[in-house]
């Protein structure tokens, strides 16, 4: 298989051949996210693919180490800027699990229910998207109107749209806004008329339906071979899904079902993707009927910042506020890996800390960085405008790829 | 004398009309699109300051124009520069003049002179049209090649082989009506569609063609190079295919030669499937009801009202391709060519087939 | 057609067919052979030839020479570099070239057609019922074993293309 890879590529560099080279972005219209393909081409048929990606590195790990616990959330914030709550949801629960203590339960809800809303931006972000780039932008349209009305409800609860930095060690930084439960139901009315509109526009439609099946093909033993993950793993057949395998939260109180694909197409990560909006709005049905009142911090003043009227009322209170702040959480010496389930896939966090306020070393599991090594594996053999699909099925953020 | 001076009279109306409409479809298109996706649209200009009221029509039709007319001209260094600036051109003037010969009203009638409608009057001009339509690729294939830019080229060799391979489909979807007809003269075809069937339904040739008009409208959409069929552009792919290297008026052209493509293939479909200047009962003496009732009506009006009619047809099915535009996704390439090769043409063929049946039967 | 219309079409068409043979560039030839077909449309126009002048201009301005641009720039010639010419070669295509050229020359001299009044065209002449009446009775096995021969030849295009 190898070698007679390496003979046809052999093939294509030969001179007298008739091979056209082209490099894709990094600045191209489909290349979103900032990532260059350098393609060689017979004609449109991609003869081979080289992904080069990083061109948006920013040195987050690195910057992890120079701040405390909690001034990490932030740039969590900026890893998959799409779903910033669920990046915020798996560094707290890292950290957490390093403290080995368990936020309340009404915080781990909150953090559920933000979790399934980021997911359902993300997945609307990206069909929209790919439905735009297959030239149907009217549908991109619509599925930005959906999110709109989830980011409406993010910015009710945290106060921002893209830059939530909503959880903290030990909590989230406030309680869910009045009405939250009917304004999400009432929500839902909207983003299901949506989706049947993207249903008939695009699911039912045929030319669409021909750009994306049979496109980008990924066997469930490569997608597992890459390291592939979430709606990309999901879409080849494999129900693995770190909500089901590996629960975290309470994702083992509520109900739901891991969609699959069979063929491994583009089609059928689309279909993975959509009905995966679906079982969110299942999920966040479920959680709002179960989620208990009570605190959304754990009461414990070496982690959670003292009440206001202590801070600037006692020297108790202070002195705890100031030394939260200037030295952070300590959390004791040790290592944690923690993953949660992603837009892209299997989000995880390993953690190490020395004792000190400050994590010693932080290290991301990106999903999509593992979509995009097996992109060029995917692409090998079809044609230009494939990559356009495909490229927007493996739905890269730059932020979180290149970190 | 005044004959030549009557066609140059209603070449340049034809032209200068035909122009702004290219200008208005584009403000139709940006509004449209904005109404389509519920957002607004095309409403940044603002005379005098501050005005209430969406002036967004002014933007497109003045602000446009100047910006991009005022914009930097730029060569790629490597480029052929004459061909570079050539391109724009033929691509441009074959879409302008093929408009001259589809008729847009019947006879206007001045005094003792009856004026034909129509800028040119050419007994063939259905083969005039096909002929300026597939001179219409040179453009775009040698902005390809010209921009010396492998997305230009890869623009530019997708165009060729779209363009060849609607053009045929295009043509025998042509050759079922004109079959129907008996001519090719476009002015011809729209009197022949006059007559009610059976007294109720118009005599159009949607009711005689169905079959070719979905070919023609198809393979009409396609020719103009607009979505689904957008390949040569494609922006998701090739940037904008073949003038990714093109800035400013140049630039500007190529958008313009795109609409004017779309208004000639709708006033082709206005004129072979859907009656031309052709009133339902609307005669040129007057008003014929079913059931013997008779208004008579001066010539000048019925000259207007049908001319009305055309231009209403004409808009309808401009702004059909427009929301076609808006709402399917692209081809991709290879099913593309399938589909004219496999589908349409076959199709196409098989009408010709039938047609010629149904007229050995109806003669005999 | 009188002399002056006739010279204003020949003198054009003769150069730009110099310029297909002389430019380096294969694109630029390709084009000079578009304006070439062009003025030949011209042609079958003043000689009342309406449909033909179209078809000429449709088939082969249109399409065909299409093809040549789109086979052109697929493979992406380059111009025409001197040392590939064969010295052998460039010396049979003048002889071949002087060889047609005394030839065309002796047979003009012949059919001195000057004195000969023009024919009075027949009623109708060039329009679409006049040849078609021509193509589908006097001629019609020709035009049919013609559209065969292109069948079997695109048939066999495929077919080797698929190879």
């Amino acid at each position: 298989m190898a070698e007679a890879l390496a003979r046809q590529l052999e093939d294509t560099l030969d001179p007298t051949s008739e091979v056209m080279s082209l490099q894709m972005g990094p600045s191209h219209p489909a290349t979103h996210g900032t990532v260059k393909f350098n393609l060689k081409l017979d004609g449109e048929k991609i003869l081979d693919m080289d992904v080069e990606i990083g061109y948006l590195h920013r040195g987050f790990e690195k910057m992890c180490e120079q701040r405390t616990w909690n001034h990490v959330v932030p740039y969590t914030d900026r890893l998959n800027y799409i779903s910033p709550l669920i990046n915020n949801a798996g560094f707290a629960l890292a950290a957490e699990r390093l403290l080995d203590i368990q936020a309340p339960e009404r915080c781990q809800y909150i953090r559920m229910i933000m979790s399934e809303i980021s997911r359902m931006a993300d997945h609307f972000t990206c069909l929209g998207m790919a439905a735009a780039e297959a030239g149907a932008i009217s549908v991109a349209f619509y599925g930005l109107e959906a999110r709109e009305t989830l980011f409406d409800i993010i910015t009710a609860v945290t106060g921002a749209r893209l830059t939530v930095s909503y959880a903290r060690v030990g909590g989230v930084t406030q309680d869910l806004p009045e009405g939250f439960a009917e304004r999400v139901r009432g929500a839902f009315k909207d983003i299901r008329a949506v989706m049947s509109d993207c249903d008939n526009l695009l699911s039912k439609n045929r030319i669409f339906i021909e750009r994306m099946s049979g496109v980008g093909v990924l066997s469930k033993e490569d997608a597992i071979s890459y390291g592939v993950t979430g709606p990309l793993l999901r879409a080849s057949g494999v129900a693995y899904d770190v909500r089901k395998s590996d629960p975290y939260l309470f994702y083992d109180r509520v109900d739901f079902d891991v969609p699959t694909g069979t063929e491994g197409d583009n089609y059928d990560r689309f279909s993975v993707r959509f009905e995966e909006i679906r079982q969110s709005m299942r999920i966040i049905d479920q959680a709002l009927d179960q989620i208990p009142e009570g605190p959304v911090r754990v009461d414990d003043p070496r982690i959670s910042l003292p009440q206001k009227k202590d801070v600037y009322g006692n020297i108790e209170g202070l002195m705890n506020h100031f030394k939260l702040v200037i030295e952070g959480v300590k959390i004791p010496p040790g290592e944690v890996y923690q993953a949660v389930e992603g837009g892209n896939g299997e989000l995880g966090f390993y953690l190490v800390s020395d004792g000190s306020g400050r994590p010693y070393r932080v290290r991301v599991r990106p999903p999509c960085f593992f979509g995009m090594a097996a992109l060029g594996q995917m692409l090998k053999g079809y044609m230009i405008s494939d990559i356009i699909t495909t490229f927007g099925m493996v739905n890269m953020i730059g932020g979180e790829c290149d970190r | 004398m005044i004959d030549i001076a009557i066609s140059a009279i209603l070449t340049v109306f034809i032209l200068a009309n035909i122009m702004n409409l290219g200008g208005l479809l584009l403000w139709v298109e940006r509004k449209g699109s904005a109404i389509l996706q519920d957002r607004i649209g095309a409403n940044r200009a603002a005379l005098l300051g501050k005005l209430p009221i969406n002036i967004g029509i002014i933007n497109t039709l003045v602000a446009d124009p100047i910006k991009l007319f005022t914009k930097e001209d730029f060569v790629p260094p490597n480029a052929d520069k004459f061909l570079h600036w050539m391109a724009p051109i033929l691509a441009m003037v074959p879409a302008l003049i093929a408009f001259i010969a589809i008729p847009f009203g019947d006879i206007l009638v001045i005094g003792e002179r009856e004026i034909n409608l129509q800028a040119a009057n050419l007994n063939v001009g259905i083969l005039y049209i096909l002929g300026m339509v597939s001179l219409g690729v040179y453009g775009v294939v040698l902005a390809g090649w010209a921009s010396n830019s492998r997305w230009a080229l890869l623009g530019g060799i997708r165009a060729s082989a779209q363009m060849i391979s609607y053009e045929i489909a295009l043509g025998l979807a042509l050759i079922g009506v004109v079959m129907t007809f008996g001519t090719l003269d476009l002015q011809e075809i729209a009197r022949a569609q006059g007559h009610m069937i059976g007294g109720v339904l118009p005599g159009w040739g949607i009711f005689y063609q169905p079959v070719a008009f979905f070919i023609f409208l198809t393979a009409g959409i396609a020719e103009s190079k607009r979505i689904p069929f957008d390949l040569p552009e494609a922006e998701a792919e090739l940037i904008s295919g073949y003038f990714t290297e093109y800035s400013g008026a140049k630039q500007a052209t190529f958008m313009l030669v795109d609409f004017l493509e779309s208004i000639i293939v709708a006033g082709l479909i206005t004129t072979l499937f859907f009656g031309g200047w052709q009133v339902p009962f609307l005669m040129r003496d007057g008003l014929h009801l079913p059931g013997d009732i008779f208004y008579p009506l001066p010539s000048l009006l019925v000259t207007l009202v049908q001319h009305g009619a055309f231009v209403t047809k004409l808009a309808f099915f401009c702004w059909l391709q427009i929301m076609i535009r808006w709402t399917l996704p692209r081809f991709r390439y290879d099913q593309l060519i399938n589909l004219g090769w496999k589908i349409l043409l076959p199709i196409a063929l098989a009408n010709v087939l039938v047609t010629g049946l149904m007229i050995l039967i109806f003669q005999a | 057609m009188d002399l002056l219309t006739f010279f204003m079409l020949a003198v054009p068409l003769v150069l730009f067919a110099a310029v297909v043979i002389l430019h380096p560039s294969p694109v630029y030839s390709a084009m000079s052979l578009v304006v070439v077909m062009s003025f030949l449309a011209l042609y079958f126009f003043f000689l009342d030839a309406h449909m033909l002048g179209w078809f000429q201009i449709i088939v082969y301005a249109g399409s065909i020479m299409v093809l040549f641009l789109f086979v052109i720039m697929l493979l992406n010639l380059q111009n025409d570099p001197q040392e590939h010419q064969q010295p052998s070669l460039r010396t049979a295509s003048r002889i071949g070239g002087a060889v047609l050229i005394a030839e065309l020359v002796f047979l003009f001299s012949r059919s001195s057609s000057s004195e000969k009044a023009a024919a009075e065209l027949p009623e109708g002449f060039g329009t679409v019922v006049a040849l078609s009446e021509k193509l589908f009775t006097d001629f019609l096995i020709p035009f049919e074993i013609t559209s065969i021969l292109l069948l079997i030849a695109a048939v066999g295009a495929v077919v080797l293309a698929k190879r």
